[in-house]
This record gives structure tokens, sequence and C-alpha cells, in this order.
């Protein structure tokens, strides 16, 4: 070990309280100024590496063996009250969640500088000075008086910025981001990543960088680190992992992203007759004009997609269609007739033709029910059948979505994230419905989990000839399914055509950036970006 | 040792030896008793003897049978009134978080109004004007306790209505009905369960303590809260004679609350789980 190198972990070990091992035999190394990508699947023990570099380690979780070096010093032979010395002074976390993680009782000035204060680094007036520069440095607006704010007058994108420059104040030696940008819409994002990597760079400081995206960490990482279930895939160049990986599981990962651009829906399945139809329709929250004079058409055996960030109106748009949330104006017509706008004035019969399959398979089925109940419940409701046919039918669902028929006896606690979306798709096939809404149906998941469930979504559309109204942020999703996309911003679609014709010529400013703003699986695409923007 | 397949501490065993005990008393006591309810077998206050493990009364009925006959009693009125007080306070709560809009203003604020009354004033009252026959003592007690409940039951829906499984449910049409039973209840149940646990110690203590001031159960039966009463004299000449009774339901309810720390020691994070510093 050289003096270059600030971040030694070696023979790591974590347990559960339980006696699981979380994580095994990790060894890292950082040297000054270089970023390391950890990347792996949800549960393939990334956050917990990263906290335990600081020698923390989350309830219900300890650090049962390795040695934890952090600029020559063993941290797990020092006391609480030594560890809380270093960390947020030489070792600082930026965690997922910018909004979660600060108090949104002070203001964010107190926030960034309480640390520096608290280790006497500096004074309250000199942490504050540094705080505007590190303000300035994260183009945040207004870097003099951006510290009067509070966190929930500020965006997500510039929280999260703010929480970089908490991380920076004590200028540590190594920073730790969890996941940075994961929660950011793909255009906030990449804003994001450039200032994170300025930041880095200008500083020099060592960074260990967390995340599920490859494309992601590839602009910022020189070394990534592959992770599955608490241990070490492989570890290499970021060109090496790229184009070079050695172990098929990272071929997997890397290839995942690559199938996007060679793989289109095809359009065999779309049948001439319109399933649904909506008109000029505008939808509020109170007096919040959010849904502003959408139309949008779906045909039988088509995806349309539709496409925005975070609070451009897209599941509202979902919660109009399903009739939880009426439109003030604007008719829906479902297979030619008139669509009744409230959920209580649509049949039993309406309201079984047109299936929503949520976001997040967690919290979409009941914990409390078995799989039977939550299968078999549409059937028996919507169809009237007896127990024995019920139960045939449920079997015969669990087979479209290839689950094993001995699942039904299960509980959802007993499912992966992806078998439980896959049940969630079962219940609303059970409805035998015409029109099905998929309000973001692999966000929450893995990639290569995710990549399954876009793979069942087309193979029971090619069956069943039905009909998808695809909610997504993710491009990349929209790609590989979607016939028609609709690209929504502000409550307005500013562009409505072929998927193909949408991402080869996109016409509109707003699709273009979005196109552009989604990170390439190439090393230079983040400084070919930056170049581009310098030309312009 | 190990129960519900979570580890039982000691004093959560204590707790439901305790309990056992009592619920095995109250259900055979016409076999257990040495004597019948109201039989005068001795003298005023008679000393503990062979005969009387107790001592007597004082009107010289034997202490232990009095004291099986009134746990029975207490501890009957006081799961009759906890249960009814949870059917109507779960009933109303959840319906009133799942419906919303004037059902839910209803509700609430005519349970403001019956809080801000104290439940001892407003059962005096109530129980001075009807009478304190036992019905009238459960009904009572039941609907008073049962705001509390509701305010429960009420927070529960509120934060279930808004998951995406109640959702979908509303969305394939299924009634009220369904919506409560079916996927909000299973949902609500560990805190509820260990709720009816304290409230059964509440109601238990309230029903003692009405029958202490005269206006709970009436003699000739016995009852815990009431034997205290009529036995308070003794503790003037020094004998033990209140103090049994007493006992029995400082015991009964230390029981009821520790086997209810444990079960809401279940509920939380996994035993010993710390995060480390």
């Amino acid at each position: 070990m050289d003096d270059s190198t600030i971040l030694h972990i070696s023979g790591l070990r974590l347990e559960s309280v339980a006696g699981n091992v979380i994580v095994d035999n990790i060894h890292l190394q950082l040297q000054r100024g270089e970023v390391l990508g950890l990347i792996g699947e949800s549960g393939a023990g990334k956050s917990s590496i990263g906290l335990s570099s600081m020698c923390y380690a989350r309830a219900g979780v300890h650090i049962a063996a390795g040695a934890i070096v952090l600029g020559g010093i063993d941290i797990r032979t020092l006391e609480a009250e030594g560890r809380r010395q270093l960390r947020g002074k030489r070792i600082a976390y930026i965690a997922q969640s910018a909004a979660a993680a600060f108090n949104p009782a002070h203001s964010l000035m107190d926030q960034v500088c309480e640390a520096p204060v608290l280790h006497w680094l500096m004074t309250r007036p000199e942490a504050e000075s540094w705080a505007r520069e590190l303000f300035t440095a994260l183009d945040l607006p207004d870097p003099q008086n951006f510290g009067k704010r509070f966190p929930h007058q500020v965006s997500g994108g510039q929280l999260q910025r703010a929480m970089a420059a908490m991380a920076m104040s004590c200028r540590p030696d190594v920073l730790v981001l969890d996941e940075p940008t994961t929660a950011l819409d793909v255009t906030t994002q990449i804003e994001v990543l450039i200032l994170l990597k300025s930041l880095i760079r200008q500083y020099n400081t060592a960074a260990l960088y967390i995340t599920h995206d490859l494309a992601v960490v590839a602009q910022v990482a020189d070394r990534i680190k592959v992770l599955r279930h608490g241990k070490e895939v492989e570890e290499g160049l970021t060109e090496q992992i790229l184009h070079h990986a050695t172990q098929e599981y990272t071929a997997r990962l890397v290839a995942v992203r690559g199938a996007a651009a060679s793989e289109r829906a095809s359009a065999a399945t779309v049948m001439p007759e319109t399933v649904l139809s909506i008109q000029d329709c505008h939808a509020y929250y109170g007096d919040f004009h959010v849904v502003r004079g959408v139309s949008l058409d779906v045909k039988k055996g088509e995806t349309v997609a539709v496409v925005g960030e975070s609070g451009s109106g897209k599941s509202t748009l979902a919660r109009v269609v399903t009739g939880l949330l009426p439109p003030k104006s604007g008719t829906i017509s479902f297979q030619g007739a008139p669509l009744p706008a409230s959920l209580e004035l649509r049949s039993k019969e309406l309201k079984r033709r047109i299936q929503l399959v949520y976001q997040i398979p967690d919290v979409a089925i009941n914990p409390r029910q078995s799989l039977l109940d939550i299968v078999g419940r549409p059937v028996e409701f919507y169809f009237a059948t007896r127990r024995d046919e019920m139960l045939e039918r449920a079997k015969e669902l669990m087979k479209l979505v290839e689950l094993p028929e001995d699942f039904l006896a299960r509980k959802p606690g007993q499912l992966s994230g992806g078998q439980k979306q896959r049940v969630c798709i079962a219940r609303a096939l059970a409805a035998k419905p015409e029109l099905i809404i998929l309000d973001e149906p692999t966000s929450a998941l893995d990639p290569l989990v995710a990549e399954e469930i876009l793979t069942l979504l087309r193979k029971l559309q090619g069956e069943l000839g039905l009909s998808y109204i695809l909610i997504t942020h993710d491009l990349d999703v929209v790609h590989r399914i979607a016939h028609r996309t609709a690209v929504m911003l502000q409550g307005q679609f500013v562009a409505f055509d072929q998927t193909d014709r949408i991402f080869d010529q996109p016409d509109h400013p707003y699709t273009q950036r979005l196109i552009t703003a989604v990170p390439e699986m190439r090393v230079d695409w983040l400084d070919q970006v930056l170049a581009k923007r310098a030309a312009a | 040792m190990k129960l519900f397949g979570h580890k039982l501490t000691a004093s959560a065993a204590f707790g439901m030896l305790v309990i056992a005990l009592f619920i095995f008393i109250c259900l055979f006591t016409p076999w257990l008793s040495p004597y019948s309810e109201s039989a005068n077998v001795g003298g005023t206050w008679d000393e503990p003897s062979m005969k009387m493990v107790f001592g007597a009364d004082q009107i010289g009925r034997d202490m232990l049978t009095r004291m099986m006959y009134g746990s029975r009693m207490t501890i009957g009125v006081a799961l009759a009134i906890t249960t009814l007080s949870f059917l109507i306070g779960i009933l109303t709560g959840l319906v009133s978080a799942v419906l919303g809009g004037w059902v839910d203003i209803f509700f609430t604020r005519l349970v403001d109004v019956m809080l801000s009354i104290p439940s001892l004033i407003f059962a005096l009252i109530i129980l001075g004007v009807f009478g304190s026959s036992i019905p009238t003592l459960i009904m009572t007690i039941a609907v008073l306790d049962s705001t509390r409940v509701f305010r429960l039951s009420r927070a529960l829906g509120i934060n279930l209505r808004v998951m995406e499984y109640v959702e979908a449910a509303r969305l394939r049409g299924e009634g009220l009905w369904w919506v409560i039973t079916r996927e909000i209840l299973p949902n609500a149940w560990a805190p509820l369960v260990s709720e009816f646990g304290l409230r059964f110690c509440f109601n238990f203590l309230f029903i003692a303590g009405l029958s202490f001031l005269g206006l709970g159960i009436q003699p000739p039966y016995a009852d815990l809260g009431g034997m205290v009463r009529e036995n308070a004299d003794a503790i003037n000449f020094g004998m033990m004679a209140p103090i049994y009774p007493a006992t029995a339901i400082a015991l009964l309810t230390v029981s009821v609350n520790l086997v209810v720390d444990w079960m809401l020691s279940i509920d939380a994070r996994p035993s010993g789980a710390q995060a480390e510093l």
C-alpha cells in the first residue's frame, strides 16, 4: 500500500443479526482523486459496502470481519468517538434521496455548515463563505442567498446538489455517493452528473460511486467493481468492463442496454379498430391544471407510450383513464361508446375491460392475501365462477405469466420483486381486459428482471391482442415495446407519433433534450455531450 | 422458548401464566371455589386459616370464594366491554377512513364531543340516570371506550386506504365491506390486537373503579373493585382483607401489560438490532 492509497478495505464481511452473510470477502482500494464504481442489482450489498467504508452498519447488520483503513488508520479499531471524528470530515456520504436526507426544519445553509463547525475546522462565517463557493461550483441559482432556503423550497436536482455541497463542506478525502442521480429525472440527472464529476476533479477527491446503472457509472468512474449477492463478480477499468467483460453476468448487464437499439416493437399485432380515444382532455387537482388538452387514441393490439418527467402529468392521465380522477372537460370513448368520467358511474363490465398495473409491485398487492386470493378474486368477481373453475383459471393465469402453479399458496412476502410484478400482471389478465394501463411497470425492478417483464408483456400482447398504455420515464423501455409514443411536458403532448419517428427525427426541442440526456454505454458519452454544448 | 416463531421473554411468560390462571379460574369458578358465592362461613374479617385461605370478608364470607367469583364477574364484564367497543370502534373507524367526506366529518366530530367530556363523569351521569344494571354498564362504557378505538382504527385505515392494493380493489369495483374486511383489516390486526390488551386493562380498572365508588357491579354479585370498598375498613384494624382483591386487580393488569409489551416488541425491528456506530 503506497501513500496515494486513501481507502483500503480488505476481507470485508457483513452479517445480519440473524447470522446471514450479506457481504463477503470484499477487497477494494481507492487512490486519491480516483473514482471507483460499485455496481450491482438490489440486494447485491452495494450500499452496505458504501456505508461500511465509514465503518457504519445499518440496524440489523454488523461488520463481522475485515479491515477498513482510511488514510493509514484502521477505523474498525477506533472507538465510536474516534469514528465520529472521521465521518463528515475525512469521508462523507451522499444519499440517494436528498429529499429524505435533509431535515425540513432547518435552512440549507445551517445543514451545509453544520459539519465543518462541529468538527472545529472552520468558524461559522468561514463555513458560510465556503458553502457559497460550493453553491457556485455546483451551479446552484443565486449562490449568495441559496442557503437561506429550506429543503422544500428547492427542486429535487438542486437538493441533490446541495447535498453534494454538504458532503464537500469539510473537504473530505473520500466521498461515498449512493445512487446520487437515481431519483432524478433524466434531464436533471445529466446536469447533476456533470457537476459531480467536475467537483470530484476540481478538489481531487476520491469517490465510491454506487449505482445500478452501468451507463451512468461509466461516465464518472475510473474503475468499476461488479457485485452480485454480496460477492465480487469482477473488477476492472471502466473501458474493460464495458467492452471486454470476463464474467458472463457483467456481459449480460452490458447487453441489456445494448439490446434497446436493435429491438423494436413489431407492428404485426396492431389492428385497425380503435379501443380508446381521448379528445381534448383537461384534468385538475383542486385548482392545479395538470392535464392540459390531451388527445390520444389507442388501437387494438397497440402499445402507446406516454413519456415525460416527474410532474409532467403522465400518471394523472392514467388516473383519468381509469376513472379515479374525472376530467373537467374533454371526452373519452372506449370501443366506440362514451366512457363515463368517474369510476362510480362505470359499469362492472367497463371496469373489467380496463386494468391497471402499478409501478411498485410491493404495495400493489395485499401482503396478507395469498396469490390465489389475489389472482382468483377478479375471476370470481367478474365472472361469478365456481371455486374449482376459479382455481383452474388461476393456474392458467400463473402459467401465462410464467410462474409455477404451487406459488398460488404463497403470500407476496415470499416472492421477489420481479415475481410480484408478474402477479400484478396476472391479476390484470384475470379480468380478461382489452386495455391495460402500465404505470412504470419496470422502473422499480433491476435491469435484468425488467428485461424479462418486458419480454413477457410483448408475448402477452401477441397472444391475447391486448392494448397497452405505457406510462414511463425510461426511454429505453419505450424504444422496445411502444408502437407509438407521446412526449408529455407540463400537461401537454409536445409530440405524438410513431416511436421510430420520435426517436430518429425529434422535432420539438424538449424531445431532443430528453433523448440526448439518456446516458449511453460509452465512456466518453458525457464528455461528448459537454463538447457539443460548448460548440453550440 | 418460542411462541408463534418469536422468542418469549421471561416477563411475557410470567404474564401469560398469570392470565392463563385467571382464565382457568374464571371458567371453572363454581367447581373450584370452596364455598358458594354468598355463603356465610365465618365471622367478620376472620384471620386466614386452613378452612379459609384468605380469611373472611366483612360479613364472614370466604374471601377466596368471593375473589374467584369477583374475578369472574369483573373480567367477564371488562372483556364484554372491550369486545363491544372494538366492534363499534373498528367498524366506524374504518368506514370513516375509507369513505371520507361527510361520513368521516360526522363521526370524527361526534367522537371529539364525546372525548371532551371526562369519561368517568360521563359514566356517572348515565349510570345515575339509567341505574346500574350490568347491561347498561357494558353498553355505556363500551360506547365511551369505542371513541379511542375509533381514533386508532381510523388512523390505521387512512394509512392503508392509500395503498395501491386498496385502490386496485376499488378499481375492480369491490364494495365497502370487501375493502374493509379483506383489504384493510388483515393489515391492521397487529396494532389492534395489542391495543385490545391495553384497552382491556383500562376497562378492567375502570369497572373496578366504578364498583369501588358503588356505581359498578351491584351486590350480591361479587366483584374485585366492590370487594376492596366493602373491606376497606379492615385496614383501620390492621387487617389484610382489602389487600387481597386489590392485589388480584394489580396482578392481572400488570400481566396483561407484560404480554402486550412483548407483542409490541415483535412488530419492531429484529431483537438486538441497532445501527453500528
